[in-house]
């Protein structure tokens, strides 16, 4: 069985939420364009990721597992998760309005964002325990956050240069990734 | 007739000109099996979720219509899900937690939104089924390279003999990336030039 801390270097690192496991990627290639949005989407992401994490797991073993209703979990986590955002929209704008305006334009987009549920699922999945999968939310967002600031400060620097016409944009983009993903390839089989 | 059915496989492929569902397109065509299924599985619950959301759109307030379309989307998902593990135990284990973040498909919702939201069921089911179709191929097109390079087989069959060493690369995630980056410079490219003549 892994360590807590064995979870948190591995979400980081060996199996990083974007670059292995391709949860994420929208936001990924659409926010990176400049690193100013990419701090604000990262901050967002990890403070709903880290809320969600902990009301997955209380719904998921506080009333489905007693009731024998698992199978109904993607539909819950999803519905809770949107209900979640929302309130914290609510929340923010009406206590944090600095906050808010760093942060709210993205809190809508985070719904569909597939990292927030996959976390959620991969937990029940791997069947982590309460501290486990706060571990895994903190390792996964802080991966998150890495992947996403890295490759803004690059796209950054690559627009600025000639690209032929057919590779600007997307194309490079995932090229850009392909080689932060075969950086990370060489900590794997680590634990 | 056919208009909305055909529209989907070329002119507004979800993947390569509308950009949208890229999350399982990198991670669900490490081989050619893996792509179909989730192909097939991602249309089961695009017709679904669009032939009910035709159906019910006058009957949903429109406030609220978002939240009404994600229940009756995740609901098929569910359904998927029982399905997949009682038949295809295995390919629903090599998806793994791909098959419910269908839920969180771009396309899905999308098309809901864009499509069934304003149609009737007639049309929104041969939308469903071109977008699947369209996306399918999608699928199988980036799968078909990856598993021919990485490890030389289709389907699973050796197709390239012992003389070829397989680029291992291709398979593991940091190929999916390469070979995406790939194919879109191609769509680009045919793109730009078909926009020029």
């Amino acid at each position: 069985m892994d360590s807590t801390f064995g979870i948190i270097f591995s979400a980081v690192f060996v199996s990083n939420i974007i670059l292995s496991q391709f949860l994420g990627l929208c936001s990924f290639l659409g926010v990176s364009k400049s690193f100013k949005n990419s701090v604000g989407m990262c901050a967002a992401v990890s403070f709903v990721m880290f809320l969600a994490t902990a009301l997955a797991y209380g719904i998921y073993h506080g009333i489905l597992v007693p009731s024998g209703l698992e199978y109904l979990k993607t539909l819950v986590f999803i519905l809770a998760i949107a209900a979640l955002v929302q309130l914290v929209e609510m929340f923010m704008r009406k206590n944090m309005p600095g906050l808010h305006k760093a942060m709210g334009i993205y809190l809508p987009l985070i719904t569909t964002n597939c990292a927030i549920l996959g976390v959620a699922l991969i937990n029940v999945t791997k069947d982590y325990g309460f501290i486990d999968s706060m571990a895994n939310a903190v390792g996964i967002s802080l991966g998150y956050t890495m992947a996403i600031l890295l490759f803004s400060c690059i796209r950054e620097r690559i627009d600025e240069s000639q690209l032929p016409k057919c590779m600007r944009a997307l194309p490079i983009a995932l090229l850009t990734a392909s080689q932060m993903s075969i950086a990370l390839m060489g900590m794997s089989g680590i634990h | 007739m056919l208009k909305e059915l055909t529209k989907g496989i070329v002119k507004e492929n979800p993947l390569f000109v509308q950009l949208i569902g890229v999350c399982p397109s990198l991670a669900t065509t490490s081989s050619m099996t893996n792509a179909l299924g989730m192909g097939a599985a991602f249309t089961f619950v695009l017709i679904g979720s669009n032939i009910v959301i035709a159906a019910i759109r006058k009957f949903v307030p429109d406030q609220v219509h978002i939240p009404c379309y994600i229940v009756v989307i995740a609901s098929f998902v569910t359904i998927l899900e029982m399905i997949m593990n009682a038949y295809v135990p295995a390919l629903y284990a090599a998806l793994g937690v791909f098959v419910p973040l269908i839920v969180v498909n771009c396309i899905v919702l999308g098309r809901a939104e864009a499509f069934a939201h304003d149609h009737g069921v007639l049309d929104s089911l041969e939308d469903a089924i071109g977008m699947g179709i369209g996306y399918s191929i999608a699928l199988t097109a980036i799968s078909f390279c990856r598993e021919l390079i990485g490890s030389g087989k289709l389907f699973g069959n050796v197709v390239l003999g012992s003389f070829y060493t397989p680029v291992l690369l291709f398979i593991m995630p940091a190929g999916a990336f390469i070979t995406m980056g790939f194919v879109f410079t191609l769509v680009n490219y045919l793109r730009q030039r078909g926009a020029e003549q």
